[in-house]
């Protein structure tokens, strides 16, 4: 069982004769069986925002800080010191000055965080060229094959690559190693902040007493439903058949299945194989009304027009996605004239597509892409018949800033109530 | 139903229609045409159900009736036959096959019942005017490079013909744009065309009269209402449905004040646009325009493959301005200047503005064309 030392990463190939490092006396020890074999990493930054803000301001080090909008707003990120006052993301800002009264609060500055965003990433590249960015700050990485390239195994490179980080940029990571994508992720979040953690063969025993709800994909519609089928935690799907999951869960069983077990098979595509940004979201109950329909599609492309704006992307086509209640798929998709990152265009493209799926079929999930992406440079720049693209995109930037300070639900056009 | 018909005659009508019949087979019938007899007068259809071509001619040992028959096939059967065949249409009825002979050759055909077909909604053309063939092809030909083939803007996917207030008295105009570049052209407003309703022409429409004008002179009538249009052009018919749609504001976006004014020769120009752009590999070929008094420098850079520069000097252009650089699309500037026979004339404003481009030598048309960034 090999151990390493994540400070001064002394590898050691048997088990952790003490709680201490022997070469520098450090107490971050991690040791799995398998730690000199799993390669795919999942990265996550610790409180991204309040950690670059940090960064700029070092006076508040040591302080709480509130990433957010005014005392009406709600909270974007705190840091980890606010988190043990018992603040939250998303929390109104008036509850979290409640709890946490000497807090700092900060308005979100996000060009500075996509520019860190940027910088973190460098240093990813520079580790395999197999990095897959998830969000602005999170990224999963494939190591397979970078043992010889830098004469360490994955999960000492990793180590090294938290310190470089930290030291740096003054962030602080959370590394999930497994052998697979689904099972890195879910490291990840078991150790934070500044935490590394590796799963291996022990994923499937892991798993099975954790409710349904912890894998990705599972949310409330899908749990509500395992739970009308006395389903509630994932040692129960584990045990399903790949007949009994169809018979139960339909087409989509036997892969929820297989997550169950830690298994996935998704490969890690580099940023420049992105091909899409999307939302999506799966209805309580099926639909087949064009107006409700539309409403939740409407939601699906603010959603996907703040992906893009992060991701500084624009939409050079858009793809419709449904799925019947029978879990028939469809996916429809067309070419927009010019790239957009307005949710209204990228609405009006989507909707006009939707119109001609609508025949009586009950929905289950609508979803909204992005395809092909464009530089967010080449969007909504208007031409000699489209003379109101500048004038919307300025609009759209004006009601970014508002939820950036104050929510996303601070402000909202006609059609989004 | 039975006809003879010399093949010539035959073939030139088949030829006009059997490019409106639905190619792809989603609705059987609309791969047919139309074969009806009655009175020694042999009618042609073929419709997609956005356009519908009749073909009038004249026919001998007719005997009356009507039925249809795949419109590509035949077409292909009477091209291959020899030259100044004489072809035997022949139906008896029901659900029998179409016989056609020709000397030795026969061939039957799966007919299809004339009932399925589809007849175009008839109703009145309120607006009746006649114009010159070579005008309309004008009208046409100047302006239907700059249609859209986007989904989203389909009101853009046509050419907008309506009467207009022109520099010189009332005029129609026909005006297309894709958002990139706007043709503008007209000539005298046609007595009869007063009052009528600014339409949209389908692209699809637009280039079926094309062909149809290719051998056509003297004068074509145009009759239409706010749905539909209609050309008689000789012997064929062709009526269309127009786009349900409102065409943008177009004179809006034609700049009034640009002032700075390059005069140069056509020919110099397209062929020195054509060499410098060939070096990009990109697929709206960017060329950059860099002026200076009387001269004009033309260049393209590609990244893998390198530059390219072309001077053109005081000797082929005229510009008594200060310097102004702008980049366009090679293929937009292309578009226009094959519109343009002697001197093109450029009107900037500045390098990120839309530049107004014209014929030197003609006042008909007008072009506008927005600069890229390059």
């Amino acid at each position: 069982m090999p151990t390493l030392c994540r400070d001064c990463r002394h590898w050691q190939p048997g088990p952790p004769g003490t709680a201490a490092c022997p070469a520098c006396r450090g107490r971050r020890l991690l040791h799995h069986p398998e730690l000199d074999r799993l390669t795919i990493a999942h990265i996550d930054c610790d409180a991204f925002y309040a950690a670059v803000e940090k960064r700029e301001r070092p006076d508040l080090f040591d302080r709480p800080l509130i990433i957010g909008g005014g005392t009406r707003g709600v909270v974007t990120t705190a840091c980890y010191i606010a988190r043990l006052s018992g603040v939250r993301s998303a929390m109104p800002m008036f509850k979290a000055l409640k709890a946490c009264p000497d807090a700092t609060v900060i308005a979100p500055n996000f060009p500075r965080y996509v520019a860190a965003a940027r910088e973190m990433r460098a240093l990813m590249r520079a580790l395999t060229p197999l990095v897959q960015p998830l969000s602005i700050d999170e990224a999963v990485l494939d190591l397979d094959g970078t043992q010889a390239l830098h004469g360490a195994p994955p999960a000492s490179v990793l180590a090294g690559f938290a310190l470089a980080v930290e030291a740096r940029m003054g962030i602080t990571v959370s590394i999930g190693l497994a052998a697979n994508r689904l099972m890195a992720k879910l490291a990840a979040e078991r150790d934070k902040p500044r935490g590394m953690c590796a799963i291996g063969s022990e994923a499937p025993a892991l798993l099975a007493t954790e409710p349904v709800g912890l894998l990705p994909g599972v949310g409330p519609a899908l749990a509500a439903r395992l739970a009308r089928l006395g389903i509630t935690v994932l040692g129960q799907l584990q045990r399903l058949d790949d007949r009994d999951a169809v018979s139960l869960l339909g087409p989509e069983g036997p892969g929820l299945v297989a997550r169950s077990r830690g298994q996935d098979d998704r490969p890690v595509r580099p940023d420049r194989d992105a091909r899409s940004i999307s939302a999506e979201t799966t209805f309580d109950g099926d639909i087949a009304e064009l107006a409700v329909l539309e409403k939740n599609l409407w939601r699906m492309a603010e959603k996907l027009a703040r992906r893009l704006q992060e991701a500084e992307r624009a939409a050079a086509g858009v793809v419709l996605k449904l799925k019947s209640a029978d879990f028939t798929q469809r996916t429809r998709h067309v070419r927009l004239a010019a790239p957009t990152r307005l949710p209204d265009r990228l609405f009006a493209a989507a909707a006009t597509l939707l119109a001609r799926e609508i025949d009586g079929t009950r929905f289950r999930l609508i979803g909204i892409g992005a395809q092909p992406l464009a530089p967010a440079d080449q969007a909504d720049r208007g031409d000699l018949v489209d003379t109101d693209a500048p004038r919307q995109r300025a609009t759209q930037s004006a009601i970014d800033r508002l939820r950036a300070r104050f929510g996303a639900d601070v402000i909202g056009r006609g059609r989004g109530q | 139903m039975k006809l003879k018909a010399d093949r010539a005659t035959l073939l030139k009508a088949l030829a006009h229609i059997q490019s409106v019949a639905e190619k792809l087979n989603t609705i059987p019938i609309l791969a047919n045409v139309l074969i009806a007899v009655r009175d020694g007068q042999l009618s042609l259809t073929a419709t997609d159900m956005e356009i519908a071509v009749v073909e009038s001619l004249a026919a001998a040992s007719t005997r009356n009736g009507a039925t249809t028959a795949p419109a590509a096939t035949l077409y292909e059967i009477v091209r291959k036959l020899p030259d100044g065949a004489e072809v035997e249409l022949d139906h008896a009825g029901g659900d029998a096959q179409l016989t056609l002979r020709a000397g030795r050759y026969a061939t039957s055909l799966v007919a299809l019942p004339v009932e399925d077909f589809p007849a175009m909604t008839s109703g009145a053309l309120p607006h009746r005017f006649r114009i010159a063939a070579n005008e309309l092809r004008g009208l046409i030909d100047r302006t239907k490079f700059a249609i859209s083939t986007e989904e989203t803007r389909y009101y853009l996917n046509g050419i907008y013909l309506h009467a207009a207030d022109g520099d010189t008295g009332r005029v129609l105009r026909s005006v297309a744009t894709d958002g990139h570049r706007l043709a503008r052209v007209e000539v005298a407003l046609p007595a009869g065309a007063e009052g009528m309703p600014g339409v949209i022409v389908p692209r699809k429409t637009v280039n079926e009269v094309r062909k149809l004008l290719e051998e056509a002179s003297g004068e074509i009538e145009i009759a239409l209402a706010d749905t539909r249009i209609q050309f008689t052009i000789g012997s064929v018919t062709l009526t269309s449905k127009l786009i349900d749609g409102t065409f943008p504001e177009y004179e809006r976006v034609i700049p009034a004040g640009n002032d700075k004014v390059l005069r140069v020769g056509k020919k110099d120009f397209a062929d020195a646009v054509a060499r410098v752009s060939a070096i990009s590999s990109e697929r709206s070929k960017p060329v950059k325009l860099s002026l200076a008094r009387d001269l004009l420098v033309i260049s393209a850079s590609s990244p893998e493959q390198g530059n390219a520069t072309e001077e053109l000097d005081a000797d082929h252009v005229k510009y008594d301005f200060g310097p102004l650089e702008i980049g366009f699309q090679a293929r937009y500037l292309n578009d226009i200047t094959d519109q343009i026979d002697g001197e093109v004339e450029f009107r900037f404003s500045d390098g990120a503005a839309p530049t107004v481009v014209r014929d030197a030598g003609d006042a008909s048309a007008l072009y506008v064309l927005m600069p890229m960034r390059v």
